[in-house]
């Protein structure tokens, strides 16, 4: 893909909610579509119930393989708090998709501090282009609360305009068969959300 | 077609490109996936050593007898196998043997943030560092010739970045290697005195001839631009540099150690302003220092933390990054925690309750320290709380023993908290040693261990008796708990604090992770009952919450494991299992 410039996308979560495997198959038909890609992932600690990101970068010819602060043109994030902790890598243009999902972390597990409110308004004072989704409802819609990132899966995949059958592709690369269908289910529900 | 892969997986690859035939490790981020990618070829013998001297002096045997070897460690992995490291320097190699040292600039999952290149300069090694999945693949595979030729081990430094991150990768062709002769050549290979002398001649000659082949290497490469400015670079920094200056001259270099002189010499003459952005330790810098040539580096760059593309932007064209987007309140961090179900869990809660000392060891039970559970006064590395309890013990005298108590995982104790242990009981100490026993390796990602019974590649093997080591020891008083019976581990530590002789207490009970049948039952909280005490938040569960409006704890199902922790904490009887439908 000459001469494309270089795109760059955020997913942020809390360890064990599956960001890795969003990442991986975005980053998947990407490669497939002939880009130069890079993603970087967490691994070790903070996979347990930490913060997490996963960073995927794309273009004619891409150097670093993370974001650069401020530059990142889309965030999914699959929790609010998240969301607002890596706002501040967003393009004041870019576009924030927020996973409408609430996990206490351990501060305000322990009663130290309060899981703060209105997130999701004061993020719209910052990027106007936020919206709230449901992914993990529209996941136990479909018969399973772990497809959320699958279901997430399938509304980056529309946003960017990835072919439907090639993530399809990627996911039955990606996912245990006896998985398949309900990812499947997931991925189209998020897709056709937008 | 190029496949992506993170560096980790591209290291194996190339090995496996480069004919390797053995394997070995002990688990560690960010090194952990290089050797369980290597178990899964068949023709590749790989293990999970104890610990990583074990696993490089077994390298170093593989080598000796003519194969090419892997051995993959974290950076403080490293620290642990330098005896046999520093000396296999000077013995060399038969079979090529690479050994992978993987550093964690930002301490991801780390308790220092050393940068192993040191190791190169001392231990005098050849050090490569790649700067993405290519090169890590190519300069694996290149390494093993290297190792070759030049007759001794080599290093290849990665750093978490470069693990962890997916690059596209071309793949080559496998190499037909031959397993090489072993020649009986005891001045070589037996480093008493008198031969060492010989030998440590032959590295400094090795040294030289790495650094005229470094002068030329296409690994070290200069690529002019503009001129005002110049960059040395090795690793992952390359990348920042070439995407925030694409236009500045840039010194990429391959080989870390031992460096160019001449190349950078070169290089420095025709540009106005030299600097140099290396990950952690001025490294390249020092030495472009001694050899008097004004450079910069660690005057505008920090010697902490990972550097990131904005950093580099930032330093060397001033440009502050990212949007500064304020809140209204304070954001909570969000620090890793135990999982629910976690055995460590109820291990911690007593120790807080009970107010003792303890001191600390390294795996997913480090997270004892972390609030609300806040029951570990002291962790340094793998292995030291047996010994810095009997230190404590020793200083403090035999009152403050009855306070203290050491806690170790099984993985650990077994890759460093044995030789503590006979210590304790040679020197009699009255120790209490609570081993958490919960058959895995978790904090790298369940890795078996010999006290697993299974090998790398999840075949049975000899179950490592742990009680009855810690009897042959000599500890005369071994006690095993169920984790999650708080009355029962409570009354056995009171016990064994009691005595005045050395005690270990294995607690046992698996990972809840690699517990497959979780209860399907769940609880709930008899608000009529609950007392809004909180006692059971003090677990620091995510399973469990507390609901400031109705003042009444609530459970969060679907994390939710129903181990029975919070049942046993709470005083009024308010936690039970609801009715199966
Ligand atoms: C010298 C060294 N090698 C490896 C590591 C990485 N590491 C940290 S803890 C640990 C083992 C944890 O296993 P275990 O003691 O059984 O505790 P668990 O995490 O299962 O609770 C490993 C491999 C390290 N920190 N230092």
């Amino acid at each position: 893909m000459e001469g494309t410039k270089t795109r760059n996308i955020l997913i942020a979560g809390v360890g064990g909610q599956g960001t890795l495997l969003t990442s991986r198959i975005i980053a998947w038909v990407l490669v497939d579509m002939s880009y130069d890609v890079k993603v970087s992932e967490v691994h070790g600690m903070a996979q347990r119930g930490g913060s997490v990101v996963s960073q995927v970068r794309y273009g004619s010819k891409v150097y670093s393989p993370v974001i650069k602060k401020g530059d990142a043109d889309i965030l999914l994030a699959f929790e609010k708090l998240e969301a607002a902790r890596w706002l501040n890598y967003v393009k004041p243009a870019g576009k924030v998709i927020i996973n409408d999902e609430q996990v206490d972390p351990l501060p305000v597990i322990s009663g130290k501090m309060k899981y703060p409110q209105n997130l999701e308004k004061q993020i719209v004072g910052f990027i106007n282009d936020a919206t709230l989704v449901k992914a993990t409802d529209i996941a136990v819609s479909c018969g399973e609360i772990r497809a959320a990132n699958v279901v997430l899966v399938g509304i980056l995949a529309s946003v960017l305009n990835l072919p439907a059958e090639k993530v399809k592709e990627a996911i039955k690369e990606m996912v245990p068969p006896k998985a398949l269908t309900v990812n499947i289910k997931a991925f189209e529900a998020g897709y056709n959300l937008v | 077609m190029k496949n992506l892969m993170i560096g980790n997986e591209a290291v194996a690859r190339g090995a496996y490109e480069a004919g390797v035939r053995a394997a070995t490790a002990y688990p560690g981020t960010p090194s952990t996936e290089i050797v369980s990618k290597l178990a899964e070829f068949s023709d590749v013998y790989s293990e999970w050593a104890p610990n990583e001297k074990v696993a490089l002096e077994v390298g170093a045997g593989a080598s000796i007898a003519g194969v090419r070897t892997l051995v993959a460690m974290k950076h403080v992995g490293v620290n642990v196998a330098a005896d046999p490291l520093y000396t296999f320097s000077y013995t060399g190699v038969n079979g090529g043997l690479v050994l992978v040292s993987a550093d964690d600039p930002g301490m991801f999952s780390s308790q220092n943030e050393q940068d192993n290149r040191g190791y190169g300069k001392f231990a005098k090694l050849m050090v490569l560092e790649p700067s993405d999945s290519q090169e890590a693949k190519d300069f694996t595979r290149l390494a093993f010739h290297l190792s070759e030729y030049f007759d001794g081990p080599i290093m290849l430094r990665i750093t978490t970045r470069l693990a962890h991150s997916q690059t596209l990768v071309e793949l080559g062709e496998i190499e037909q290697v031959e397993i090489k002769e072993y020649k009986k050549e005891a001045p070589k290979y037996v480093m008493l005195p008198g031969y060492a002398k010989e030998r440590h001649i032959a590295v400094e000659q090795r040294i030289i001839k790495q650094r005229e082949y470094a002068e030329t290497s296409e690994l070290n490469v200069i690529q002019w631009g503009d001129r005002k400015l110049g960059i040395v670079t090795s690793g992952v920094s390359y990348q920042y540099v070439k995407e925030v200056l694409p236009h500045v001259s840039v010194l990429k270099l391959g080989i870390v150690n031992p460096l160019p002189e001449r190349l950078i010499k070169e290089f420095a003459a025709g540009v106005e302003r030299l600097v140099v952005v290396e990950e952690l330790e001025p490294f390249i810098e020092e030495q472009i220092k001694i050899w008097g040539i004004t450079v910069e580096g660690k005057n505008i760059f920090s010697l902490v933390d990972e550097y990131t593309p904005e950093l580099v932007e930032e330093k060397l064209l001033g440009n502050q990054q990212g949007n500064d987007f304020q809140f209204k309140n304070d954001l909570p961090g969000r620090p890793p925690l135990l999982c629910p179900g976690c055995p460590h869990r109820g291990v911690f809660y007593t120790l807080n309750r009970m107010k003792l000392t303890v001191m600390g060891d390294i795996g997913c039970y480090t997270l004892g320290a972390l609030a609300p559970l806040e029951a570990i006064d002291a962790c340094i590395c793998m292995g030291a709380s047996i010994g810095s309890a009997l230190g404590f013990e020793k200083a403090k005298g035999d009152a403050y023993d009855r306070k203290t108590v050491a806690v170790i995982g099984d993985s650990t104790f077994v890759h460093s908290g044995i030789t503590a242990l006979i210590d304790v009981v040679y020197n009699k100490g009255t120790s209490t040693v609570l081993i958490l026993d919960n058959d895995t390796t978790a904090m790298t990602g369940h890795q078996n261990h010999p006290g697993t019974g299974v090998t790398i590649d999840n075949k049975p093997t000899h179950k490592l008796d742990l009680e009855a080591l810690v009897k042959a020891i000599g500890v005369e008083h071994v006690r095993i708990v169920d984790p999650l019976r708080l009355n029962e581990l409570r009354k056995v530590l009171q016990e064994e604090l009691a005595r005045l002789e050395p005690s270990v207490i294995i607690a046992k009970r698996p990972c809840a992770l690699i517990v497959k049948d979780h209860p399907k039952q769940k609880y709930f909280v008899d608000d009529d009952k609950c007392k809004s005490c909180k006692l059971c938040i003090k677990i620091g569960c995510t399973g469990i919450s507390f609901n400031d409006e109705t003042k009444k704890a609530y459970f969060n199902e679907h994390n939710c494991v129903t181990c029975g922790l919070c049942p046993e904490v709470c005083s009024f009887d308010a936690i039970s299992l609801k009715e199966e439908h």
